[in-house]
C-alpha cells in the first residue's frame, strides 16, 4: 500500500505547489538573471542572445543612471527609518499602555489601511499633493512632483508594516525586565535606551526589511506622485518594458534591487530579525 | 514606569499617527461623492452621479469582471497548492524542508516587481502570449504564500495528539483529514481564500508585467491617472476597490481573528521562522 507510507504522501501533496514554483517562478528568476547579460540589437531591436556585460556597463557609466541607484537607496532608507521613528512609540503604546480591548482596536485600526487599496492610496494622496488640492489651498504647500511628495507617500503605504513587527517585539518583553531596570535606578528614558531598545531591535529590523523592500521595487508611487523629477530603479525597468522594449536592459536594472536586498537579508538575519516574531 | 506626561504625549502621538493613516482613505472616498468634473478642495458638493458613469462604462465593466475572474481563479489554485504544502511541510520532517518554506515566501518577501520583470522575461523566453492566463500565473504565485502563511500558522498551534488520537482509535488517513484535521484549520483556510483573493483584486505591481493588452481593474484605474483622464470616475472606481478589499479582510479577521490578517504582512519572519 504506497499511499500508507509517509513519504509518498508528502511526495504526493508538494509536488504540484513544487513543480508551480520551479518551473515557473524559480524559472523565470533564472531567465532574469541570464537576460540580464544579454543585448538588444539597437537596429531590428531583436534580443541577441550573447553573453556580455554590456547593459551593466551602460548603468554604472552613466551618471544618470546612478544618480537613480543612489536616489532610490536614499529614500528607501530615509523612508526607513523615520517610519521606525514613528512606529516605535506608536506599538510602544500599543504593548504597554493601552487596555486589551484599546490593543486589539488598535491593532485592526492600522492593518485596514495596510490592506486598503494600493492604487487608491497613492491616489489620494496625489489628490492631496496637487495644485488646488488638499494641501494647498489648507496651507499653500506644493510638494507634487518632488522627492519630497514619493518620500512622504512611502512613509504612509508602509508605516503599518512597521508597527507590527515592533508591536510583537515589545509585547513579548517580560515586564520583569522593566522593572529590573528600574530598581536598579534607571529612568524611563535610560529603560528606554537600554533595555526596550535593544530587545525591539529585531523587530524594527524585521519591519526595516517590508519598509526598504517595497521602497525598493516601487515605480508606481514615483511614477504617480514623483513624476519626471523623481525617478526610482523601478521606473526603469518599467519603460524599459514598455516603450523601450528593451529586457535585457531592464533585467539588468533588476538584478540591482536584488543585490541590494540580499545584502540587506543577510545583515538583517545577523541581528536577528528573522527570530523577531 | 511612565509618567503621566509621557502617557498623554504617547495618547496625542498614536491620535496623530491614526489621523494620518485614515484621513487619505476618508478624503478618497469623499471625493467619490463629489458633484464636480474638478479635482478641487473643498468639495463642490455630495452626489451619486460618478457611480453612475462608472457603472455604465463598458471598460470598467469588462476590467471589473476580469479582475473578478481572475481573482477567484488564482485563489483556487492557491487553496489547493498552499494547503498542500502547509499540510506537507507540518506532518513530515525531512531534509530540504527549510529550502521550501523559504522559497514559498520569495514571492512576498522579495520586492513585486521582481516577480513581475522576470515573469515577463519567462514569457517573452518561452514565447507565452500574454493575456489572462499570464495574470492568473502571477496572481497565483503570491496568493500561494498567502493561503500557506495563514494554514502553516494554524497547524503549528494545532496539537499533532488530535490527529493521533484519531489514527489510535482506527481512522484512516482521509477520515482524521475529513472528521479531525480539515474543522481544526478551516477558519484558517476560510480566512487565508479571503487574503488571497483581495490581495489579489488589488494587485497591480506585477499585473503590469503579466497582462498584456489585457485591462484588470487596477490596471484602468493605473492607466486613468497617469493619463490625468476620467478622473472623477476613477474617485468613484477606486471606493469601489477599497470596499471589496476590505470586506474579505474584515470578514477574514472575524472568522479568524486579527491575528490571521497580519500574517500575510510578515513572511520574511515567517520564513527564518521555520
Amino acid at each position: 500500500m504506497l499511499w500508507r507510507r509517509p513519504w509518498a504522501r508528502a511526495t504526493l501533496l508538494l509536488t504540484p505547489p513544487l513543480a508551480w514554483f520551479l518551473l515557473l517562478y524559480v524559472a523565470a528568476l533564472v531567465v532574469l538573471l541570464i537576460t540580464a547579460f544579454w543585448q538588444i540589437n539597437p537596429f531590428t531591436t531583436n534580443i541577441e542572445r550573447v553573453f556580455s556585460f554590456g547593459n551593466f556597463s551602460q548603468i554604472f557609466s552613466s551618471p544618470a543612471y546612478r544618480n537613480i541607484i543612489g536616489r532610490t537607496v536614499g529614500i528607501a532608507a530615509a523612508v526607513t527609518v523615520t517610519d521606525a521613528v514613528v512606529a516605535f512609540p506608536f506599538a510602544y503604546f500599543m504593548a504597554r499602555i493601552a487596555a486589551p480591548r484599546t490593543r486589539t482596536i488598535l491593532f485592526v485600526a492600522i492593518l485596514l489601511p495596510l490592506w486598503a487599496s494600493y492604487l487608491a492610496k497613492v491616489y489620494s494622496w496625489l489628490l492631496i499633493f496637487t495644485k488646488g488640492g488638499v494641501l494647498s489651498s489648507i496651507l499653500n504647500v506644493h510638494l507634487i512632483y518632488s522627492n519630497w511628495a514619493v518620500f512622504t507617500v512611502f512613509c504612509y503605504l508602509w508605516l503599518p508594516f512597521m508597527i507590527i513587527p515592533v508591536y510583537a517585539a515589545l509585547e513579548r518583553i517580560p515586564p520583569s525586565q522593566i522593572e529590573a531596570s528600574q530598581d536598579l535606578g534607571a529612568r524611563t528614558w535610560r529603560t528606554t535606551r537600554l533595555v526596550l531598545f535593544p530587545l525591539a531591535l529585531p523587530g524594527i529590523v524585521a519591519g526595516s526589511i517590508f519598509t526598504f523592500s517595497l521602497t525598493l521595487g516601487d515605480y508606481i508611487t514615483p511614477l504617480l506622485v514623483g513624476g519626471t523629477s523623481s525617478t526610482f530603479i523601478g521606473n526603469i525597468i518599467y519603460s524599459n518594458i514598455g516603450v523601450a522594449n528593451n529586457v535585457p536592459f531592464a533585467a539588468a536594472m533588476a538584478m540591482i534591487p536584488i543585490v541590494i536586498m540580499a545584502a540587506y537579508l543577510l545583515g538583517a538575519r545577523a541581528l536577528g530579525a528573522f527570530e523577531a516574531v | 514606569m511612565e509618567s503621566g506626561w509621557l502617557r498623554a504625549g504617547l495618547r496625542v502621538w498614536v491620535a496623530v499617527v491614526l489621523a494620518f493613516l485614515f484621513i487619505p482613505i476618508i478624503l478618497i472616498v469623499l471625493y467619490a461623492f463629489n458633484s464636480s468634473n474638478i479635482e478641487s478642495w473643498p468639495i463642490a458638493g455630495f452626489s451619486l452621479h460618478w457611480f453612475a458613469v462608472a457603472w455604465h462604462d463598458n471598460q470598467v465593466r469588462s476590467a471589473f469582471l476580469l479582475s473578478l475572474r481572475v481573482g477567484v481563479i488564482a485563489t483556487a489554485l492557491a487553496m489547493l497548492l498552499g494547503s498542500a504544502t502547509a499540510y506537507a511541510l507540518s506532518k513530515f520532517a525531512f531534509f530540504g524542508r527549510e529550502a521550501i518554506s523559504f522559497l514559498l515566501v520569495l514571492p512576498l518577501a522579495l520586492p513585486g516587481i521582481l516577480t513581475g520583470i522576470a515573469l515577463n522575461s519567462f514569457f517573452s523566453f518561452t514565447g507565452i502570449q500574454l493575456g489572462t492566463v499570464t495574470i492568473i500565473i502571477g496572481h497565483t504565485t503570491f496568493c500561494i504564500v498567502v493561503v500557506y502563511n495563514n494554514l502553516i500558522a494554524r497547524l503549528r498551534r494545532t496539537p499533532g495528539s488530535l490527529a493521533e488520537a484519531s489514527q489510535d482509535l482506527g481512522a484512516r488517513g482521509w477520515q482524521t483529514l475529513r472528521f479531525v484535521t480539515l474543522p481544526l484549520t478551516a477558519t484558517a483556510l476560510v480566512s487565508g481564500a479571503l487574503l488571497a483573493f483581495a490581495l489579489s483584486f488589488d494587485e497591480v505591481i506585477v499585473t503590469v508585467f503579466t497582462a498584456g493588452a489585457q485591462n484588470t481593474l487596477p490596471l484602468w484605474i493605473f492607466g486613468a491617472i497617469r493619463l490625468g483622464q476620467q478622473l472623477p470616475e476613477v474617485n468613484a472606481v477606486v471606493s469601489i476597490v477599497i470596499a471589496l478589499t476590505l470586506i474579505p479582510v474584515i470578514l477574514a479577521a472575524r472568522v479568524a481573528g486579527a491575528g490571521a490578517i497580519s500574517r500575510t504582512a510578515r513572511p520574511a519572519e515567517t520564513a527564518g521562522a521555520d
